[in-house]
């Protein structure tokens, strides 16, 4: 089989798109575990596993660990949603300017 | 004014909004019916998904379950558990499902795992875990009519299915998103007013969240540390550390919780109702800020009702209370049956004691703790009626967007994608309005006749979701390599172990003294008791899944570029 010139331009760019896919893919990947290890931490982690040693720590009239249960897990969970989106949507944009700089 | 009318004119007036609400948002087409045309704004969404998701259960039971049920920081499974779902949701499940961009949550199971089977198990696990959570809300329905409007327990249920039936079967989707929204707002305001009052009187700080860590009004002692004391002195353990079961049993029971809450298909679809899947992602976070606002009050109510019940009890000379000196809403209450006094030892006076033996308030149901808020809190009667009104938005709401997912998992994934796939667009929606009168009234049905079960239904639904859905969407996204057999064998692996364990506790489909196994010690699985299992049966699906998959042909080449479809960045285009 003969390789026409257009055949090797649209090979180079499949490569091109691939490479940028498992970048991205890298990229998501590691925002999502990042964000999951947060989000055991505050909760299974703070919450639960360690309260008693957080219970020590007063914050007002709360004790720590009793709090990060009843009400600062909730607080970091909606941050880590909301971070997450925003990071989401930067990676997308980046990922399409790429494309856009392959092609040119 | 009398508070009879008043309730009727707040709740008449809820009502009427409703149906309005209805008649302006006909559904026209099955996109409109299913996914409400897939045109909703992400904050919109987020409060309508808000409402979809705060059931009767945690409106009316809540507060009460972490304050009396689970002695306070026990309860703490609840919140974190309902909450961090969320999380799972929008990072692992709704982006990828709003990507893929069809109505229902078997739509997907069946693509993905190339099978009708597939389909028909996610159908039938969906169906499961959705009655069994409209029927507490039906009997929610019923039982706030009852108690609030004093008409009896069949009236109200026939009223609440009338409205449900009017918007749910006219106006799909599109029609219980808009009336979602309202009924948002009616029940945020009926469950943060009081606890606003309450805050103020105890600790003089107006939001409940920063007052539940202040201290009491006029004196230097932190409420809760206030709380901790009294209750131990009355024979109780402390309310900020004692644990639910053991600490395995908490980690178990909230991630039951939180991986159930990521998989129940009533709340997954509402993320098929946004433009994009960005707007999926951001409207997950809007969903849990408007959620956040009813769950971080809650443990505040929590408190603070546990604290004015302990002090009611306790007369001002530290003595019990008098019988004759009972509050007029402690009388009230007890013409319920959510309240009972016994006075054992006829001193005249009502002890409240953690001793069985010697404890006089012998019942204190965890309902009364939001029911009776404001009047233990002396607060006006349109506060009253007005709870009333957000206790029937609360399971109204959820009712609708339960009938919502098992009518369109039988209208089109049992009919359209499975039995009679040459049916006609207009045909099918046909189908889809009378699959939801159909459900409407079943669910009406099991709510006059509430079936042995009904007693466990919300955590059991829960236990359902977190071990059959939960994980067949997580490796349907995720793990390419899990095959059809894979997914259909750990489906009903997971399910079935579920069940067995919950009806090894409580009898089979509940009937008591029907456990197949004979006595078994209770909790015998590493102490982790029946609501929390849901993780031990995500894990065994998991596990099967997999074992199932190595063992079985490869998934065909559509699937690979299903999930390539998938993991691309943005939007289709």
């Amino acid at each position: 089989m003969r390789l026409e010139k257009g055949d090797v331009q649209r090979m180079a760019e499949v490569d091109n798109k691939n490479a940028r896919r498992a970048h991205f893919s890298a990229q998501v990947r590691g925002l999502m575990l990042k964000l999951l290890v947060i989000w055991f931490v505050v909760s299974f982690g703070f919450g639960i596993l360690l309260v008693e040693p957080l219970n020590e720590i007063r914050l007002g009239g709360y004790k720590l660990g009793f709090w990060f249960a009843q009400q600062g897990s909730i607080f970091v969970f909606i941050a880590l949603i909301f971070y997450f989106a925003a990071v989401m949507s930067r990676l997308e944009r980046e990922y399409r300017e790429r494309g856009e700089g392959a092609e040119q | 004014m009398s508070l009879t009318v008043l309730t009727y004119l707040v709740v008449g007036f809820t009502f009427a909004l409703y149906i309005g609400i209805a008649i302006a948002t006909r559904a026209s087409s099955t996109k409109d019916f299913y996914v409400a045309d897939g045109g909703v704004h992400p904050v919109a969404n987020g409060m309508a998904t808000a409402a979809d998701w705060m059931s009767a259960a945690s409106f009316i039971s809540m507060a009460g379950l972490i304050a009396l049920s689970y002695n306070g920081y026990g309860g703490s499974v609840f919140l974190m558990g309902w909450t961090g779902g969320y999380v799972l949701l929008a990072l692992l499940i709704a982006p990828y499902l709003r990507k893929y961009g069809k109505y229902t949550v078997p739509d997907f199971i069946g693509e993905r795992y190339y099978s009708d089977t597939a389909r028909v198990v996610a159908v039938i696990c969906l169906i499961l875990c959705s009655v069994t959570y409209v029927i507490g809300q039906m009997k929610g329905v019923g039982v706030a009519f009852s108690r609030f409007l004093e008409t009896d327990y069949e009236t109200g249920l026939g009223i609440g299915m009338l409205i449900v039936f009017f918007y749910a079967v006219l106006g799909g989707m599109k029609g219980i998103t808009y009336t979602q929204i309202a009924q948002y707002v009616v029940l945020i305001t009926a469950y943060t007013i009081p606890a606003i009052f309450i805050s103020l009187q105890l600790t003089g700080n107006p939001l409940p969240q920063l007052g539940l860590g202040s201290t009491l009004a006029g004196t230097d002692m932190y409420l809760l540390d206030k709380l901790d004391l009294i209750l131990v002195d009355l024979g109780f353990q402390e309310y900020t550390t004692t644990l639910r079961g053991s600490t395995l049993n908490m980690v178990a029971f909230t991630a039951s919780l939180m991986i159930g809450t990521a998989g129940l298909p009533h709340v997954i679809i509402r993320f098929f109702t946004v433009p994009s899947v960005a707007a999926a992602r951001r409207s997950a976070g809007w969903a849990l800020v408007f959620i956040a606002i009813l769950y971080t009050t809650a443990p505040a109510i929590a408190a603070m009702a546990r604290l004015n019940i302990v002090d009611t009890m306790q007369a001002s000379d530290g003595q019990a209370l008098l019988i004759e000196d009972k509050p007029a809403w402690f009388e009230n209450w007890e013409q319920t049956g959510l309240l009972k006094v016994e006075d054992l030892n006829g001193d005249g006076r009502i002890e409240y004691t953690a001793d069985p033996e010697t404890n006089e308030l012998t019942k204190l149901d965890n309902d009364i703790l939001v029911l009776a808020n404001p009047e233990i809190a002396q607060l006006p009667n349109w506060v009253i009626a007005l709870v009333a009104a957000g206790g029937l938005a609360a399971a109204l709401s959820t009712a609708a967007g339960l009938l919502l997912a098992i009518s369109s998992a039988i209208s089109h994934d049992l009919l359209k994608s499975t039995y009679m796939p040459s049916i006609s667009e207009r045909a099918e929606l046909r189908a889809s309005r009378i699959a939801m009168a159909v459900a409407v009234l079943g669910a009406g049905y099991l709510g006059l006749n509430p079936p042995g079960f009904a007693a466990g239904t919300v955590a059991l639904a829960f236990g359902l979701a977190a071990s059959s859905l939960f994980p067949a969407l997580l490796m349907g996204i995720f793990a390419r390599g899990v095959s059809r057999e894979g997914a259909v064998a750990g489906m009903l692996a997971g399910i079935s172990v579920t069940l067995l364990y919950v009806f090894q506790h409580k009898g089979i489909m509940f009937i008591p003294g029907t456990s197949f196994m004979g006595d078994m010690s209770p909790n015998w699985f590493f102490g982790i008791e029946p609501n929390a299992f849901g993780v031990v049966g995500a894990a065994v699906n998991f596990g099967v899944a997999f074992f199932v998959s190595r063992v079985t042909a490869a998934p065909p080449s559509e699937v690979q570029e299903l999930l390539d479809f998938l993991h691309e960045p943005g939007d289709a285009t």
